[in-house]
């Protein structure tokens, strides 16, 4: 009975049967819709990914289930909806990549945690290299990697051949000497990300509540105890602010000034197409990275458009340079066409790497400065900054994602660009 | 029988060869590659996207989301093309797409029958189990299963070019409110310019039987075409699609050269334009929509304006039994039209209960819906609500119109609801663009031309254009009027999204499991994700939304669309940059010459560099390299280094700006001296190295890295005008006008002192290390002289105007004969400032401190310099900071591995161990061994210390001994000799 | 984008180089006590508003000047293109 029971309740192949032959009615909301409550011990601003990650595992693995996510929007409006749904770890520095290791292991895990299929797809990420400089630059990362438990491979230009034999070697401005490959890296479907987050965090009590949006903070004494919203005052123990991109005007409610600036990343899409491309391909001498969906859309962008902006829209230099990015190193898809460009808006911090900290407010939290990084961090983002708000104490590989870290000199800069946010 | 007699925009002498899926037909002048297929009384094109149903062709226009095919065959191959957009050409040749079988028996055709099971989001429901089954299993039948067209796999043949327009009035739409509103532009003198994708121009009067001012709306468009014509201030484009709006009047544009991509292949096939415009005029017109019943999605199924188009503009009889179903005015046009045309038409069904049928010579139902289409391939028959049965080849539906104003979204803005026309009409679009006609959400023809007339005498009032005067247009009137969405949810399958298989059924489970809102309906469902970005079914999604939420239209919500307008070519985005073209060369003073001597080439950013000069007999290239090296350790040797950044420094304030830029103090360096200087970025971080040399007073010329050349002159250009506006200090690069050369080895003074004008003394004495100044070589090329080195060898670098350049290397080779000058390349200068244990690139990575590279005690403490506060900082300065240090290998006879990290011997390799890592590599041919730098703990103070350097990737470890940096000539004499 | 130069006209934004809010203009000068709170602060923290924002921008591809760029980061609109000496002064007599 209680096997039947759970074949009925959970996501399952025999659960599709059932429901096919039973005409799809049994199917539950993949969430409620309740109205805020008067009082919550933790309040997540921010429905995006990350805010929903923290929900989840505060409410799965910390016990806190006396939670509330308060979206402006819809759920997983943010960036969780927008990206180009790239998972890695290749990370060289010793700040960052532990923790974006933490972040891929819970990835391989995701459906068995959620149980909802997010599609995760080790397809392998490839960086190509074109000069011995950077050869030697991505062995560095490459050992970094291996040195904390991740993996890596370096390939020559005819290991990397057999893989992708459409890659322009003969003809190339700058010559595709070889790449670093993560196995395990690879790509998700971004918005069952936030679907299977939410309705896992649903079920063990934690309210998400849309259209809600926060335009104040209730600070008495130096501390946070509450948040105005358009559906009335809502008081919590710990407010946790979750909403990168908008994190500086979100902050600046709590007269906090942020080491961010915001700016717009697009993003595009071909029309679909049979399979071309099984791996993610970073190319190193220009602005492109692609992966092919599921679906058969080649999804793939560049570098940011360099500019401060809340517009979530781009321009047409950044489209064609990343297009002839593109062409550079892949002629073949020159006659796929380009269906749908987008633009998301990133908070670019100082350093190129994140925030998950508690501000100098008291029991108000902050995560956010992603850069364009944050879709691949969303579960060890969750899980850190749960920790955080369960325990108070970082948790070890988050432990240098501080605020405060510029005024010590503790920069995680990963590409050297210093404190210059559109060149992260 | 599948064309008239007469009539249309097709030339009837002039047939067409083409193939479709093998089969050989033909084809008329004029026709699109659907009407085309149409008039061969083909319907079933090709298959859905998860279903595989078969599908058909929809419309007659770029909005089609069902008639995909695959174009050309092989390297010429590409996928997706909507056949309706097409113009036909003699020999084209199509398939279709995206069926396993053949298009009539598709085995995938299977997913229909189990679509109870493949519901809205089923897969994000199952496929999890076993885990590894995901991957290996379920997901590659999915990918295999989705896609639509293939790609060939092989470079893109075709040449894509750029170009950029501008104008005072930007027209989109060269339909009748278009061509109206370019002509009042055209006459006040303003520069026009009016693109249609259309590759004739007209817009819907070329599928219509209007009247004009009493005669053919064809003679209207023809004299408006022809006056438009004459003007020097417009611009005509048709087959060119404006696929995207941007910021400031900036638009997008591809104009379609070549249909067939065989053709004058060093051409460019399509143009992608940039369009700078003042002001625009959207008059896009409507796209039809369809309406919701059973098995709406047949083949045979057409919208009713562009069956009637298909009828009137190509001579197409589009079926032998031809049923019409509408809810308003227009299917009773087609009607009229195709019974005028000679098509046999049965019956038409109209929603609407009380209106008094314009036509009467035809069989009609008023008050009556469709329940359920019936047939396999192609629709065979209709039920009625009231379970009457008609039988029918062919299904024209008119389930009103929308305004296409795709456009009006590209900046975000949001249509709203119009309960009047019960569609969505613009509601803010970009600034500085006016929308006109049924874009507009105006359908009746006569209002139009009033509307253009009355927004463009003020559009043009505003542009400082005079006013003229423009002749009223009368044309047949004809009534719109639609019936609002049904308040019930048609049962069945029916199809909202005919390319994505999005049927109302997903919508209804997708709200009641919670995805309610539009955006996430669109991403549960991927309704309006298909190429056609959802024209065709969001409406449609969005009324039944309504009905099950309850709730009126203009709550509900909609998405916007997102540029472009219709899909564009990567290809053309890219457009000359690809290939070798990708990003422009710049080439050395002296690149002929090494050219022609024989010199391996090598990308530095976009210079190419010599890399080394192999002779003849020589293997490998370290056979090259050790011999440049040593030769120029032993005698002399030159290298061009013009690629390193130059800057000239001029203005009393000088001294001080160079005090406030690099970290080490300059304002005391005396005249005809130079110094190395060391530039942190304001955070403290060393941002780039280099020399500065002092000519006079207030002139001094500063050299970059290669790399940071651009950066850097930024860098000075921001810390003069915006830090110190006030100071007398002027900036100019001089990269490119200077070409540099350094000559360097024991021989170097003996040769330029061949070459320098006699009455210059370069004796040690006169002119030792660190000395520069203005001289003449040559018989009088001007030069200026550094005696500076790299290479650690007694050496000078020599800057000559660069257009000496070429004459300048080919003498001092020649005259450097008989002291064995051997030009070098970058390998020898890497090989030799790593023996001397110089920073470059790899060292200077933007992650490293003054403190990390030993020169910590260069940084001033007492002026207020770029960097240096902030380089104070706790962190960068604590007890166990990474120092650069040199690396032996204690086997002298293994290689260093650049990338390696340190860990201490016996401690096991892991982060917590990772104590630095090797940043450059060389054998030293003098040293005899590989020698290596690299950034370890507290590496200054550990000389002599024995560590491994691992390389895990590679499995490899070796044991090193951390040396000074300094590996040859450690006390630098040779270069003072 | 389109950047009206006040001395060029208007110029296509990909002549330009763009380095961030107006007020990186105002660098603190190092004194003997000097904070680096305050060099911190300068450095490191922006407004980054959302709407009005003065920014720099480089004519890399142009006259090499510096500019003072009023734009809304909201919809890209450029309210006024100054020379950095203009907004200075004007900043300074506020």
């Amino acid at each position: 009975m209680m096997i039947f029971w759970c074949l009925i309740m959970n996501y399952s192949g025999f659960k599709i049967f059932w429901e096919g032959l039973t005409g799809n009615k049994g199917w539950k909301k993949a969430w409620r819709e309740p109205n805020p409550k008067k009082e919550y011990d933790v309040i997540i601003i921010g429905g995006g990914g990350h805010g929903l990650s923290t929900a989840y595992y505060l409410s799965n693995r910390f016990n806190v289930n006396n939670v509330a996510v308060l979206e402006k929007g819809w759920l997983g409006s943010g960036n969780i909806g927008r990206n180009t749904t790239i998972i890695r770890s290749n990370y060289l520095l010793p700040e960052n990549q532990p923790f974006y290791e933490l972040s891929l292991k819970l990835w391989e895990n995701l459906e068995n945690d959620t149980n909802y299929n997010s599609m995760v797809s080790q397809r392998g990420v490839l960086n190509l290299f074109h000069s011995d400089g950077q050869r030697d630059a991505f062995v560095r990362r490459g050992n970094a990697m291996i040195l904390s438990g991740a993996d890596a491979n370096l390939l020559n230009e005819n290991e990397l051949k057999k893989m992708c034999p459409y890659l322009d070697y003969q003809n190339a401005r700058f010559p595709i000497k070889g790449a670093l490959l993560q196995k395990r890296g690879g790509t998700v479907r971004h918005d069952a990300v936030a679907w299977g987050y939410a309705r896992g965090a649903d079920v063990k009590g934690v309210d998400i509540i849309q259209n809600c949006e926060v335009e104040g903070f209730i600070i008495k004494n130096g501390k946070c105890v509450g948040v105005e919203t358009n559906k009335g005052i809502i008081k919590a123990k710990k407010i946790a602010s979750c909403v990168a991109g908008s994190s500086s005007k979100l902050m600046s409610k709590a007269g906090i000034r942020l080491p961010i600036e915001s700016h717009v990343l697009q993003a595009f899409v071909s029309e679909g197409l049979k399979p071309v491309l099984d791996n993610v391909i970073t190319f190193g001498a220009g602005h492109f990275y692609v992966s092919q969906s599921d679906k058969g859309g080649l999804v793939f962008g560049g570098d940011i458009d360099g500019y401060n902006s809340y517009a979530q829209r781009g321009n047409l230099p950044v489209v064609e340079d990343v297009c002839e990015g593109g062409m550079a190193i892949m002629p073949m898809i020159g006659r796929a066409r380009l269906l749908r460009m987008w633009g998301g808006i990133m908070d670019m911090s100082m350093d190129g790497s994140p925030f998950i900290d508690k501000t100098h407010i008291n029991g108000l939290y902050f995560n956010g400065g992603w850069c364009y990084g944050g879709f691949k961090a969303t579960p060890a983002s969750g899980y850190c900054y749960a920790h955080l708000l369960a325990k108070d104490e970082p948790h070890p590989v988050a432990r240098d994602f501080k605020l405060d870290r510029f005024i010590k000199g503790k920069i995680i800069d990963e590409k050297g660009q210093g404190a210059q946010p559109n060149l992260h | 029988m599948y064309r008239t007699k007469t009539g249309g925009l097709i030339n009837r002498k002039k047939v067409l060869n083409f193939s479709f899926n093998g089969k050989n037909l033909k084809g008329l002048e004029g026709d699109t590659l659907s009407s085309a297929l149409l008039g061969n009384g083909i319907h079933l094109v090709g298959r859905s996207f998860k279903y595989h149903r078969p599908r058909g062709i929809f419309t007659s226009g770029s909005e089609e989301p069902s008639a995909l095919v695959q174009l050309d065959e092989k390297k010429f191959t590409e996928p997706n093309i909507r056949a309706t957009t097409v113009k036909l050409f003699d020999g084209l040749v199509a398939n279709s797409q995206n069926h396993f079988g053949s298009l009539s028996w598709d085995f995938m055709r299977i997913n229909d029958y189990l679509s109870n099971f493949l519901s809205a989001g089923f897969y994000y429901k199952t496929f999890m189990w076993p885990k590894a089954f995901w991957e290996k299993v379920y997901e590659p039948i999915i990918r295999n299963a989705a896609g639509l067209g293939k790609l060939s796999k092989e470079p893109d043949p075709s040449i894509y070019d750029k170009g950029f327009l501008h104008c005072d009035l930007l027209v989109i739409g060269a339909g009748p409110s278009g061509l109206y509103s370019a002509l009042i532009a055209a006459r006040t003198g303003a520069k026009v310019i009016i693109v249609d994708e259309d590759f004739t121009l007209g817009g819907s009067l070329n599928g219509e039987k209007l009247e004009i001012n009493g005669g053919l709306c064809t003679d209207w468009l023809g004299t408006i075409l022809s006056e438009l014509t004459s003007f020097k201030n417009v611009r005509l484009m048709p087959k060119t699609t404006l696929y995207g709006s941007f910021d400031h009047g900036i638009y997008g544009a591809l104009e379609i050269r070549n249909y067939n991509s065989r053709d004058n292949l060093k051409k460019p096939r399509h143009i992608l334009w940039k369009i700078y415009s003042k002001f625009s005029v959207l008059c896009t017109g409507a796209l039809e929509r369809s309406i919701l019943f059973e098995n709406n999605d047949l083949p045979g199924i057409m919208l009713s304006k562009s069956m009637r188009h298909y009828c009137n503009r190509w001579g197409v009889i589009p079926g032998q039994h031809i049923s019409i179903y509408t809810n308003n005015d227009d299917g009773w046009e087609t009607a009229k039209d195709l019974k005028e045309a000679g098509c046999n038409v049965i019956c038409i069904i109209d929603q609407r209960p009380d209106i008094n049928p314009p036509i009467k010579n035809i069989d009609y139902v008023l008050g009556r819906k469709i329940a359920k289409a019936y047939g396999n391939l192609r629709i065979s028959s209709i039920k009625l609500d009231n379970g009457k049965i008609i039988k029918t080849d062919c299904l024209a539906v008119s389930g009103g119109f929308n305004p296409n104003l795709h456009l009006t979204c590209h900046q975000r803005g949001r249509p709203k609801w119009d309960e009047l026309n019960h569609c969505f009409i613009p509601n803010n679009p970009p600034k500085n663009m006016s929308v006109i006609g049924a874009a507009n959400g105006i359908f009746n023809y006569q209002d139009i031309f009033k509307d253009s007339k009355i927004k463009l005498t003020k559009i043009l009032q505003n542009l400082g254009h005079k006013k003229v005067s423009i002749e009223e247009v009368k044309i047949s009137n004809r009534v719109y009027k639609v019936s609002p969405f049904p308040k019930n949810i048609p049962e069945g399958k029916v199809w909202v999204d005919l390319q994505n298989d999005v049927t109302v059924k997903d919508i209804k489970l997708a709200v009641h499991e919670g995805f309610h809102s539009v955006e996430l309906l669109k991403r549960y469902t991927t309704l309006g994700m298909a190429t056609d970005q959802g024209k065709n079914s969001n409406v449609l999604g969005l009324s039944i939304l309504s009905v099950i939420k309850n709730k009126p239209m203009d709550e509900v919500g909609t998405t916007i669309f997102r540029p472009p307008f219709t899909p564009v070519p990567i290809g053309a985005f890219a457009g000359r940059s690809r290939g070798k073209h990708f990003k422009p060369f710049r080439l050395t003073p002296s690149h002929n010459w090494a050219k022609s001597n024989n010199a391996v080439f090598v990308e530095a950013g976009n210079w190419l560099r010599a890399q080394w000069f192999p002779l003849k007999g020589e293997k490998t290239w370290r056979e090259s390299v050790d011999r440049e090296v040593i030769q120029t350790r032993t005698n002399v040797g030159i290298c061009d280094v013009t690629t390193l950044g130059k800057i000239d420094i001029k203005g009393k304030d000088a001294g001080a700006f160079l005090n406030f830029v690099y970290a080490n103090n300059f304002g005391k360096l005396p005249i005809g001296k130079v110094r190395y200087g060391l530039m942190l970025r304001d955070d403290g971080i060393a941002f780039d190295d280099g020399t500065t040399a002092r000519f006079s007073e207030n002139h001094f010329v500063m050299t970059t890295t290669t790399a940071n050349a651009v950066t850097v002159f930024r860098h000075l250009e921001f810390c003069k005008q915006c830090l110190n506006p006030d100071w007398d200090v002027h900036l100019i690069s001089t990269t490119d006008h200077w070409a540099q050369f350094a000559v360097a080895g024991p021989k170097s003074r003996k040769l330029l002192q061949e070459i320098c004008d006699p009455k210059i003394d370069i004796s040690n004495d006169k002119f030792p290390f660190m000395a520069c100044g203005e001289i003449n070589v040559l018989k009088g090329i001007p030069a200026r002289l550094f005696r500076i080195s790299f290479s650690g060898e007694l050496a000078y670098e020599i800057a000559i105007p660069r257009r000496y350049a070429d004459f300048f290397i080919k003498e001092i080779s020649e005259i450097g004969k008989k002291y064995n000058l051997v030009p070098y390349g970058t390998e020898a200068l890497g090989v030799m400032r790593i023996e001397k244990g110089h920073a470059a690139g790899n060292e200077l990575n933007g992650q490293t401190t003054a403190n990390n590279l030993g020169l910590g005690k260069m940084v001033s403490k007492l002026n207020d310099c770029i960097g240096n506060t902030m380089s104070e900082r706790e962190e960068l300065n604590k007890e166990n900071t990474l120092k650069l240090v040199g690396f032996i290998p204690t086997n002298k006879n293994q290689s260093l591995v650049a990338g390696s990290h340190f860990i201490e011997k016996g401690q096991t390799e892991n982060l917590e161990n990772d104590q630095g890592w090797m940043s450059s590599v060389a054998f030293s041919p003098m040293l005899k061994h590989s020698i290596g730098l690299g950034y370890i703990i507290r590496g200054n103070q550990r000389y002599g210390e024995k560590v491994h350097a691992v390389n895990p990737l590679r499995k490899e470890i070796i044991e090193v001994e951390i040396h000074s940096p300094h590996f040859y000539d450690p006390e630098g004499e040779l270069l003072r000799g | 984008m389109i950047i009206q130069h006040p001395d060029l006209g208007p110029r296509d934004s990909s002549e330009f180089v763009y380095k961030g809010d107006a007020e990186l203009l105002f660098r603190p000068k190092r004194t003997e006590n000097t904070d680096q709170k305050i060099f911190h602060d300068y450095l490191y923290l922006r407004n980054n508003p959302a709407g009005k924002h003065c920014e720099l921008w480089y004519h890399e591809y142009g006259d090499r000047s510096w500019l003072v760029v009023t734009r809304d980061t909201t919809n890209h609109e450029i309210l006024k293109v100054e020379h950095v000496e203009d907004y200075i002064k004007s900043y300074k007599a506020k």
